[in-house]
This record gives C-alpha cells, sequence and structure tokens, in this order.
C-alpha cells in the first residue's frame, strides 16, 4: 500500500520544499478526501481482525498485536459517524503515532482506502468553517483544496488523544444513568 | 581542558549508600561484649571509602564530617578506645546524618548541615574528652580547618618552632597510579591538612622530573613524577601511612624522621599550590586528570572557608527540605555469572539458529524430523534465555530486608520493648520492581506488630513468656510464588476487641456471625484500628488497607492468621516477577480471556441444584458453605449477549479480595506463562483488565482482574441480567 501512494505523488519531489510546505498522506472514506500528516504514519496494514476491548466504545475495533505492542484500532467511519461499510481485503488500517504528554501513543484507524501524499503549502490552507456543530470538527486542522477537489486535514494529535477524554466522559455519564 | 567529574557522581552516591549500608548492617551487627576486629576494620574501611571519595568529587562537607568518624573508628580499631553502645547509637546518627546529606547533594541541593554540624562536636567531643591521644583530637578537630590564605601568614611567623621536628617522605608512585584512580596532589593535600593541625605546620613537595620522558613518547595517563615531601609538623606516622593507604601497596613510599634545622625557608602554602598547578601545565599533557582535580578543588577550598570562619551566623535552618525527586535512572548490579550464562545461552540461540538456517536453504520432506527438533531445541533456547534475563530482573530480598535491623532496634527502644529479629531465606530472589513496592508495606507490617503485636516486657514474663519478644522475617518460595511471612510471638489478634470495633464503626452488623478469618480480614479494612492510644508508629487507622492495596497491586495477596498468645503471621504472597505470569486460557464466546491461575479457586460444572436467583436478578451458586455470584463475562464487558444456558455451563471460581466469584466460561483452554503487555500505552485502563498478553497464535488475548471483576457486578445493568437467564 505504501508503495502505490508514493508512486502516485506528483507534488512532492524530495528535496526542495519550502519549509511551510509539510506531506500529507491522503485517504478515502464516504467518498471524501481526508489528510495526515504523513510524518505521523508509521505504516499502512490490511485490515485484520482484532481482540475486543471490555466496555469500549463501538469506535473501538479492538487491539491488534503490532510485533508486540498492543495496538488499538480506531473505526473512523464510526468515529465520525458516518455509514458503516463491511470490511473487505482492500480496507486498510493507517497506523499513526504520535507524541504525547504521556510518551508515545500508537493507534490504527480504518479507513476505506489510501489515495495519495501531497505537498501542501500551510498557507494554502483554509480553516474549516466554524458554524458545524459537531464534534468531528474537533478533528479538522483545516481544509485545503489541491487540483480542484477538497482534502479535510486532520488533526492526528487530537484524534488520538480525544477519544480519551470522550471516553472517559461517557463512563462518567453511564455510570450516572445506571 | 578538564574532565567533567559530575558524570561520577552518581556512581560516587550509589557506591556511598551501599558503604553507608555496609556501616549500619555492621553497626548493628556489633556484639559489643566482643567486639569483632573484622567488623570495625569493615565500618572503618566503609567510611573511609566514604571519606576518599567525597574528597576527589569536592564534597567538603561530607569528606570533613566523615573524617572525624573515621577518627573515631580508627581508634576504636586500634584498641585505643573501647567500643560502647553509645559510640554505636552515635555513629548510627551519623550514618543517617550522612544519608541525609548525601541525598541532598545528589537531588543538587546545598545539604542542611546543622545536624551534622552538631553530630561532628559529638564525635570530637568523645575524642576530646575521654581518653585517646591529645594529638588525635587535635587533628580531628584541626583537620577541618580548609587551608585559609590568611591563616598561613600566621603560621608562617611561628615557623622557628618546626625545627626539631617532621618528616620527610619520598613518594614514588608506580607508573599508573592514576589509572587506579589515586590522585598524588589529593593526597599532598591531606597531608597538607594534617600538617597544618598543628601551629606553624606546613608542607613542601619537590617533585622530581628527571625521568620524564620527550613529550612526544609521554604517555597521557602514566604518571612519570615522584616527589619529595618535607613536612614540617609534628605528625603521627599512622596518619601520613593513612593517607597513602590506597597506594601503598604499589608505590615506593619512604618515612624519614626529620632532625636538626629546617632547610627550607619559609614557603608558604600557595606557593606549593601553585607549584603544582605549575608542573600541571608545563606537563598539560601527562597530568590531564589532576588539573581537572585542580580547579574545583581550590574553588572548593575558597568556598568552604566562609562557613568555618563565620560558622555561627551563616547557619540558618534550610527551610522544609525540597525533596526533589532524583531524575536519576535506577541500576542494577548484576553478578558475572548471569551475564557469563546469558551469554553461553545466546551463543547457543546462534548455533541453533545457523543450523535452521541451513536446514531451511536446502529443505526437503524427508528433513522435517530434523527441521522438529530444531524448533524444539529453539523452544528450549528462547524459555533458557527469557530465564536468564528475568533472573537478572532478581535481587535476593535481603535488600528488603536489610532496613529492619536498624527498624527494629530503633523502635524497640522507642517503645521501651526488648525485640530480637529473626530473618530467614535472606537469599530468596525477587523481582527488583516488586522489592521496591514491597518495602513499604513491610515495613508498616513489622511496625504494627511491634506496636500491637508484641506485649511490653512486664507482660510477657507475667504470660510466661520470655522478656524478649521475637519478630520473624521469612521468605521462601512456594509454587511459583514468593511467600514473605512477618511473625510476631506476641499475644495474638484479639477478636473480640476487633470485633466490638468493627460493630463500633458500623463496618458489621451487631448479631452478624463471623468466622475467625473473616474477623482477622477486618483489620484490612480502611480506617480501623484497634489501638487505644494513637501513637506515632501506629494506630492512627491508616495502613493495613493502604499494605492490602499496595500488595494487590502487585497481584499479591495479604493473610492473617493468629492464636490467642501464641502470635500472629500475616502471609504476603507474591508473584515473582510483574513480567509474566501464569495463566489459565478460557474461551468467553468469542474471545479468549486468561485469569491468572493464582486467583483460581476451582473450576467446577454448573448443576441445576446448586443455582439459585435472588430478586430474578443475581444468580448465585451454593459452594460448600457460601453463596458465590456468578456472572457472565459477555455482561459486565458488554461484549454481546450469553446465549447459553447457565445449567451445565462451565464455571471458573475465582478469589479476588478475599471475595468468590463465578464466572461463566464456554471452554477452558490450556495453561500457559503469558508475559503481560500494556494496555495503557496505546489506549487506557480498562476496568477488570490488568492487561493484555500475545498468544502463540499472534493474537491478543486480555488478562482478566479478578479483583476489579469482584468489586463490577453491583454497578451493572439489572436488565442485562435477565437477559443472561
Amino acid at each position: 500500500m505504501t508503495s502505490t501512494a508514493q508512486t502516485s505523488n506528483n507534488d512532492a519531489v524530495s528535496g526542495l520544499k519550502p519549509d511551510d510546505e509539510q506531506q500529507y498522506l491522503t485517504f478515502i472514506m464516504a467518498d471524501e478526501e481526508y489528510g495526515v500528516d504523513i510524518l505521523a504514519v508509521q505504516e499502512i496494514r490490511g485490515w485484520e481482525p482484532t481482540t475486543v476491548i471490555p466496555n469500549a466504545p463501538d469506535y473501538i475495533k479492538g487491539v491488534i498485536n503490532l510485533r508486540g505492542t498492543i495496538v488499538p484500532i480506531m473505526d473512523l467511519r464510526s468515529r465520525f459517524h458516518l455509514e458503516r461499510v463491511e470490511y473487505s481485503p482492500v480496507t486498510v488500517v493507517i497506523i499513526l503515532k504520535v507524541e504525547t504528554e504521556r510518551g508515545e501513543r500508537v493507534m490504527g484507524i480504518v479507513v476505506d482506502a489510501v489515495s495519495d501524499v501531497h505537498s501542501i503549502k500551510n498557507s494554502d490552507t483554509r480553516n474549516s468553517p466554524d458554524l458545524i456543530e459537531d464534534l468531528n470538527t474537533e478533528f479538522i486542522r483545516s481544509l485545503v483544496s489541491v487540483d480542484d477537489s477538497m482534502i479535510i486535514l486532520l488533526d492526528v494529535q487530537r484524534l488520538l488523544t480525544i477519544d480519551t477524554q470522550l471516553l472517559n466522559l461517557a463512563s462518567a455519564l453511564t455510570a450516572d444513568n445506571d | 581542558m578538564s574532565i567533567d567529574l559530575s558524570q561520577f557522581h552518581q556512581v560516587f552516591f550509589e557506591e556511598s549508600f551501599e558503604g553507608l549500608d555496609i556501616m549500619e548492617s555492621s553497626l548493628l551487627a556489633l556484639d559489643l561484649t566482643e567486639v569483632d576486629a573484622e567488623t570495625i576494620n569493615t565500618i572503618f574501611r566503609a567510611a573511609h571509602s566514604i571519606k576518599g571519595g567525597a574528597g576527589t568529587f569536592g564534597f567538603q562537607q561530607i569528606s570533613g564530617f566523615t573524617h572525624v568518624v573515621e577518627t573515631l573508628l580508627d581508634e576504636i580499631r586500634s584498641g585505643e578506645r573501647e567500643i560502647n553502645k553509645a559510640h554505636v547509637d552515635l555513629f548510627l546518627e551519623c550514618v543517617d546524618c550522612l544519608r541525609g546529606l548525601m541525598s541532598d547533594l545528589q537531588a543538587g541541593s546545598e545539604p542542611d548541615m546543622t545536624q551534622a554540624d552538631d553530630l561532628k562536636q559529638q564525635v570530637e567531643g568523645i575524642l576530646a574528652n575521654e581518653g585517646g591521644s591529645e594529638l588525635t583530637a587535635d587533628a580531628s578537630s584541626g583537620a577541618l580547618k580548609e587551608p585559609g590564605l590568611t591563616d598561613e601568614k600566621n603560621q608562617g611567623l611561628a615557623s622557628g618552632k618546626d625545627d626539631a621536628k617532621g618528616w620527610k617522605i619520598e613518594f614514588i608512585p608506580c607508573e599508573d597510579v592514576l589509572c587506579t584512580g589515586n590522585e598524588p596532589y589529593r593526597m599532598f593535600r591531606e597531608l597538607q591538612e594534617l600538617a597544618e593541625t598543628e601551629e606553624g605546620g606546613k608542607i613542601e613537595v619537590i617533585s622530581h622530573l628527571e625521568k620524564l620522558p620527550k613529550f612526544s613518547e609521554m604517555h597521557p595517563e602514566m604518571c612519570y613524577l615522584s616527589w619529595t615531601i618535607y613536612i614540617y609538623a609534628d605528625t603521627e606516622l599512622s596518619d601520613m601511612e593513612e593517607i597513602f593507604e590506597w597506594v601503598v601497596d604499589d608505590c615506593e613510599i619512604r618515612y624519614e624522621r626529620l632532625s636538626g634545622s629546617t632547610q627550607i625557608d619559609d614557603v608558604s602554602n600557595v606557593e606549593v599550590i601553585a607549584d603544582i598547578e605549575t608542573e600541571a601545565e608545563a606537563i598539560s599533557a601527562e597530568v590531564v586528570n589532576k588539573e581537572a582535580e585542580n580547579s574545583p578543588a581550590i574553588v572548593a577550598e575558597v568556598i568552604v572557608e566562609k562557613p568555618s570562619e563565620n560558622k555561627k551566623i551563616d547557619q540558618k535552618p534550610t527551610p522544609a527540605k525540597s525533596k526533589a525527586k532524583s531524575t536519576e535512572n535506577t541500576s542494577i548490579r548484576v553478578s558475572i555469572d548471569k551475564i557469563d550464562g546469558l551469554i553461553n545461552m545466546v551463543g547457543e540461540l546462534v548455533i541453533t539458529q545457523s543450523m535452521l538456517g541451513q536446514l531451511g536453504q536446502e529443505f526437503t520432506m524427508d528433513r522435517v524430523l530434523r527441521l522438529q527438533e530444531g524448533l524444539s531445541q529453539l523452544e528450549q533456547n528462547t524459555r533458557e534465555l527469557q530465564e536468564s534475563v528475568m533472573k537478572i530482573r532478581m535481587l535476593p530480598i535481603s535488600f528488603a530486608f536489610s532496613r529492619f535491623p536498624r527498624l527494629v532496634r530503633d523502635l524497640s527502644k522507642q517503645l521501651d520493648k526488648e525485640v530480637d529479629l529473626v530473618m530467614l531465606g535472606e537469599n530468596t530472589e525477587l523481582d527488583k520492581t516488586v522489592m521496591e513496592k514491597i518495602g513499604d508495606p513491610l515495613v508498616h507490617l513489622v511496625r504494627n506488630s511491634l506496636d500491637h503485636g508484641l506485649e511490653s516486657s512486664e507482660d510477657r514474663l507475667a504470660n510466661g513468656k520470655s522478656s524478649n519478644g521475637t519478630i520473624t522475617l521469612n521468605a521462601y518460595h512456594h509454587g511459583g510464588n514468593i511467600v514473605i511471612e512477618v511473625k510476631d510471638d506476641g499475644a495474638g489478634l484479639n477478636k473480640d476487641r476487633i470485633l466490638s470495633k468493627a460493630i463500633e464503626k458500623g463496618l458489621v452488623q451487631q448479631d452478624e456471625m463471623l468466622s475467625d478469618s473473616q474477623i482477622y480480614d477486618l483489620i484490612f479494612q480502611a480506617g480501623f484500628s484497634t489501638a487505644d492510644v494513637v501513637s506515632d508508629v501506629s494506630g492512627r487507622g491508616v495502613g493495613m488497607d493502604v499494605v492490602r492495596r499496595n500488595i494487590a497491586e502487585l497481584n499479591g495477596s495479604i493473610e492473617v492468621t493468629s492464636n490467642p498468645g501464641v502470635g500472629s503471621v500475616f502471609s504476603i504472597r507474591l508473584p515473582l516477577t510483574l513480567a509474566i505470569l501464569d495463566g489459565q486460557l478460557v474461551k468467553v464466546g468469542n474471545e479468549v480471556y486468561i485469569f491468572p491461575l493464582v486467583s483460581i479457586v476451582e473450576s467446577i460444572q454448573l448443576e441445576k441444584h446448586m443455582l439459585n436467583n435472588i430478586t430474578g436478578s443475581q444468580y448465585v451458586m451454593q459452594l460448600r458453605d457460601d453463596y458465590i455470584p456468578i456472572i457472565c463475562l459477555q455482561d459486565v464487558f458488554n461484549t454481546g449477549a450469553n446465549t447459553k444456558d447457565l445449567e451445565g455451563a462451565m464455571l471458573v471460581v475465582v478469589e479476588g479480595d478475599n471475595e468468590k466469584l463465578g464466572i461463566v466460561v464456554d471452554e477452558l483452554l490450556g495453561q500457559q506463562q503469558v508475559v503481560i503487555k500494556s494496555l495503557e500505552q496505546n489506549y487506557q485502563k480498562v476496568d477488570s483488565i490488568s492487561g493484555a498478553t500475545i498468544l502463540g497464535d499472534g493474537t491478543v488475548a486480555l488478562i482478566v482482574d479478578v479483583s476489579g471483576l469482584n468489586n463490577k457486578p453491583s454497578d451493572k445493568n439489572p436488565d442485562d441480567q435477565t437477559q443472561a437467564a
């Protein structure tokens, strides 16, 4: 998967890059293109069955063994409240890695397909409209258009850490309800 | 060019703490009626090393203080003075004080010298007043005085006295003296200090450069110099010998008494230092070490001078010690045997690997037998390697026990009880992490036994026991666990008192019937204490619950048994290591879970007559005398409804926090050792799950936290229960 992503890479000629340019790996989900900072991408894998975690929210599919490390897998479609699809042999998992205050955190996200690698100037990005009252906007860093199509750039740090807070919140709520 | 000595500070601190431990344990082991010279020597050597190290690294506070202690020890060692209980107490206080100073220095803060100065005066008092040669007493009090620039002029005036006394020392060090970590300059400095204890005392150092090779032939770590040292003071030969103690074996040292008048003019101390410095510069390549030593040393002298002049004014009590958590990495000392074993095993592993590699290259089906052989060998290698690596983390439990002789001694004095401490199984090995975490609970248990367990001497005599109480610490292996027992031969737990207290606190109902072990178990409840008087030793009722919680965090358990009038035994059971767990694999639905084997009581098949239903939601089962709740993991974990009928189902009875619990499982799989992996690292803490592991087929299985499950049924949705039925 990684190789397909890199061969179709047209913008990012290695080496001579202006400082404000960043490379993004993009992937497709429900006909929209999303991008994540390529430096946060550890690897891309095919979908494999997971071990279910007790009392986890439904977008956490479970954990897998990634060469001896236990890595949780998040379904990005259900995270964004999109319609679910059956996993197929081409369903891919992007393994993301971010630095948090507790150290490195690795997590996989399930997406429909990996698309491309784009070099994007920071100055070209636009903030997403503020008016949408949706939790999902929390994960969106900015929007950018490349070749007349829009790419939604995600904040990986948020994506990987915010679920912990939400989970805590959710468990607190359910505990109250009981 | 100077070497950053601070990189060695950590080693110095570690060694010094070890030295202090040695001093402490030797002091405690000392039998005052029959003093063993070797023990005294051990204490002395430890003190000496600390002093030497502190001097080298410029920790003048430590070296100055230790020096006084050492002087007293030396007098005892040489038989000039008999050691008595007061001395031992004082030494122990000094050890504590040094430990405090050292921790402060390690944390990078300025140590509080108030206690040290006080103790120093006490030791000096002993040295000065009760016998002992006048001179040593002088030396000890004066040795702390740093060579002062102002002092020395006055001393120079008194040089007339020097005529008839003094020493000439020929010091010809071996060439690699610097490599052994011995620094001639430091010795000269000590000699100088020694000399200056007397009015007008001084030294002169003449260096001989004859053997100095050409610069191009010079080896930077070799010492080509030799020295002649004149000491114009009536110092003791033994004091000087002591300074050269570390090099006496490899170097040539000749002492000669000076007679007649001085041949040398007034040579001020500054010049002496300057001399050495000039040399150092001239032969810069050779004296890398020396120079590094020189500059901090002089700076230190200047700084130290100040407090010695206005000691009294300058002393302000340091505000509440900011015990900055030292961020240093913890290290572990591993015996060379273990490392050698490990290297052997890795060697075998490499052989197996190459054998398998060869087999793989030209593999045909008829070699399948050899492949299997090779694989089983690989398995064996791996297991052995795993075991040895685990062993590296293992330390004898004496590391945790070593603090108790002191603790018991101090505490028994404080409580006015006579207590003997017996320690057994000190060589039982335990994982370092477990060891670190078990220390505090053990201390608490021992304090408790001393305070509550043992009666006072009068009571003991009245009950026909010997006046000395005994506390026994015992550690042994028992079926993959380590058991640590804290035993006392005191009065035993008072059942009635515990029960009445529990009723008073509302922990149990008035008419509740409790078995003995249930009553004893009450002492582990939060806020429970039967002590009538709250002392600073124990009695506040914080503790036993914390002890239990700490032990539970280590996957261990604690039990207490007690016999009235005979004593009580607290037994702690711990897994040998935190990284590996003996587990029972069970299948529930599509998932495989692992129960820690220690928590499993039994596995049974459910039968209808055992089953009871409470209020339609909670199933319980009669197991002999007990009713135990039954839960389905699917309900607790929300991983889909349980479709199976409870009747005829397989039930694993587990025990955590002394509560039994029946868990319905679909299938019992094998037992195996599993390596515990963290779920929290990339995810977060999950209730009732203590971790995850990777099974042989590469999939992840979760390890169930039994004590966590126990707290679970109460806050569960009752609707799920009815479904389960």
